[in-house]
């Protein structure tokens, strides 16, 4: 009674129950004869009648591990028959979950297909569209077009990481937990992905009329102000070039979300809200992105004067809103504040 | 699962005709072709696999997959409008030149401390990441060619930039100062052009003549960053 039970098991976990049930049949002979009869007779129905022979052979299976376990020891085979079943439902449960996987990785290779639209691109198009992402269209009483493409806003993502990356590299940025890829393509990845669903979200409150594509789009096409700026600045440490380039360059690439998102919302309150929130948040965007990774000629200075500063873990070495010229008054002050220590000490 | 597989062969013997009389009339004509068709493929597989590698020493199985890279290397420095580098691709070479830029450009003291260089890890991460989107993005944009094939060329493609870091790493030897450093940076720009030079040769017919350059783009970024790890490696 062992011998049908083991190919009845392997062919449910296998690969074709019909099989499985012939073989049972042919060995197992007598009601087997009648299922045959009986698929034959009803082609259509067949399924049905495995299923049903299945039922059987399982509860077969089943007084046959009763009869072994009563043949011996009565608690301990029971145990044993049990545990054989649970081994065969584990293994059942670990094919279909394996076969799941597969067949979903699979399916994701497969739907490459669905997201190959939004590639559909000549180079001259994202040329012109990187250089209109810099020009604002003054025209709010008509929905402005935007492209839903991704091309172009996942590449200035990459180009935004590398940027990053460089920028990291040469400010000697020091991350205790991570890496400084992993930073990198979490910050821009996150920015990304992170404030178009916010903004999107903002829209749906706002009634803009605007897609979640379209966001991504437009945000990610905003980049490309902020690519252009940060190489630059990382490379010339100047602050008051730098200013000059997040009003000029960084303005710009806001001014032209800021239109488009103007011209696709109706309502003064909700125009307000809806772009100040964007603008605010992808001004001070590049603020940070500049001041967290920036080598500067002061940062120098200040670890020649004392070597004992413990290092820094992303902080900026300079403090942001302070221009150079600025700067000159306030180290004065500093050394006259020393100076008046050190002379209330001496005394 | 052989059993499985038997099992009609079985059922032809041992149940008579009756059975599938009435499924062969509706569905398969009486035509021998079809046994024909399913015979062959088992056969000539057997065959192959019987003359091809399981007779030969170990030695020769190695020796042959080694010399299978080996001239894939000289592909790379050497690019021609050929396609064996894409014909029949493998992954130990990338898997080779990959372990060896990432241990190069792995430090010498593992001091957490004040480590803000590339770990082997990272390094690693970043080389497969960076081909498997560069390949999902080929793939996106419409171009022909396989996800591995595309991985192989990518991979083997940074052989002129692990020469680079090798290069560095003599380099850096020597005294450190302007001249060194202006050896380097000529060293690893001539080797990263070498590296696009030739992963565009092998990549470019994939893709749709109008759309070569936005496939090249990513490429570009991806060595750019590779090239700059080494060109930024100082050992401690």
């Amino acid at each position: 009674m062992a011998t049908p039970a083991a190919p009845a098991g392997g062919a449910r976990s296998g690969a074709g129950p019909e099989w499985g049930g012939f073989e049972e049949n042919i060995q197992g002979g007598g009601s087997a004869v009648i299922d045959m009869e009986n698929m034959d007779d009803t082609s259509g129905s067949s399924f049905e009648d495995m299923g049903e022979l299945h039922q059987r052979l399982r509860e077969e299976e089943v007084d046959a591990d009763a009869a072994a376990a009563e043949e011996e020891d009565g608690e301990f085979l029971g145990m044993k028959g049990f545990k054989g079943q649970l081994s065969r439902q584990v293994a059942d449960q670990m094919w279909q979950a394996g076969k799941r996987q597969a067949s979903r990785a699979f399916s994701l290779y497969a739907n490459i297909d669905i997201l190959r639209p939004y590639f559909d691109v000549e180079p001259a198009q994202v040329r012109s569209r990187l250089l209109e992402s810099m020009i604002p269209i003054k025209m709010v009483n008509f929905p402005q077009k935007i492209a839903g493409e991704l091309y172009g806003p996942l590449m200035l993502v990459f180009t935004l990481v590398a940027i990053l990356l460089h920028g990291m590299k040469t400010s000697d940025t020091i991350i205790r937990e991570g890496t400084l890829m992993g930073t990198a393509i979490g910050t821009c990845f996150g920015y990304w992905l992170g404030v178009s669903s916010f903004i999107y979200f903002l829209a749906y409150l706002c009634n803009a009329q605007i897609t979640m594509l379209q966001m991504l789009a437009l945000l990610g096409y905003g980049l490309f102000g902020h690519c252009i700026v940060l190489f630059i600045t990382y490379n010339i440490h100047l602050h008051a070039l730098f200013y000059l380039f997040w009003l000029l360059v960084g303005g710009l690439s806001t001014l032209r979300m800021v239109a488009v998102l103007v011209s696709r919302t109706v309502g003064p309150t909700q125009r307000l809200l809806l772009c100040g929130t964007l603008a605010a948040l992808h001004m001070l965007f590049l603020l940070y992105l500049h001041f967290a990774y920036h080598k500067v000629v002061e940062g120098i200075l200040d670890t020649l004067e004392g070597p004992n500063i413990p290092p820094m873990q992303r902080v900026p070495r300079d403090v942001p809103g302070v221009l150079p010229a600025a700067r000159l008054p306030a180290t004065m002050l500093n050394a006259t504040a020393k100076a008046l220590v050190v002379s209330l000490q001496s005394h | 699962m052989a059993e499985a597989a038997e099992s009609p062969g079985d059922r032809g013997t041992a149940s008579p005709r009756p059975l599938f009389a009435g499924l062969s009339d509706i569905s398969i004509s009486q035509d021998i072709p079809i046994e024909g068709e399913i015979t062959i493929p088992m056969r000539s597989r057997n065959r192959e696999f019987d003359s091809s590698t399981l007779n030969e020493s170990v030695r020769n199985t190695i020796m042959r997959d080694l010399k299978a890279v080996g001239k894939k290397f000289m592909h790379v420095l050497y690019p021609r409008k050929s396609n064996t580098l894409l014909r029949d691709w493998d992954l130990w070479g990338p898997l080779i030149l990959c372990v060896t830029l990432a241990l190069m450009l792995q430090r010498g003291s593992v001091d957490s401390e004040k480590d803000g260089g590339p770990q082997f890890a990272e390094v690693f991460v970043i080389l497969w990441f960076g081909a498997v989107t560069i390949t999902l993005n080929s793939k996106l944009l419409g171009g022909n060619i396989s996800f591995f094939q595309s991985l192989c060329v990518l991979g083997y493609c940074i052989l002129p930039l692990t020469v680079a870091m090798l290069i560095c790493r003599l380099v850096l030897l020597a005294e450190p100062g302007p001249v060194n450093f202006t050896v380097r940076l000529f060293v690893v720009i001539v080797m990263f052009a070498w590296s696009i030079a030739a992963s565009t040769a092998f990549l470019a017919d994939s893709q749709p003549p109008n759309r070569k350059a936005l496939a090249v783009y990513p490429v570009f970024l991806f060595y750019f960053v590779i090239s700059w790890m080494i060109l930024t490696f100082t050992p401690q």
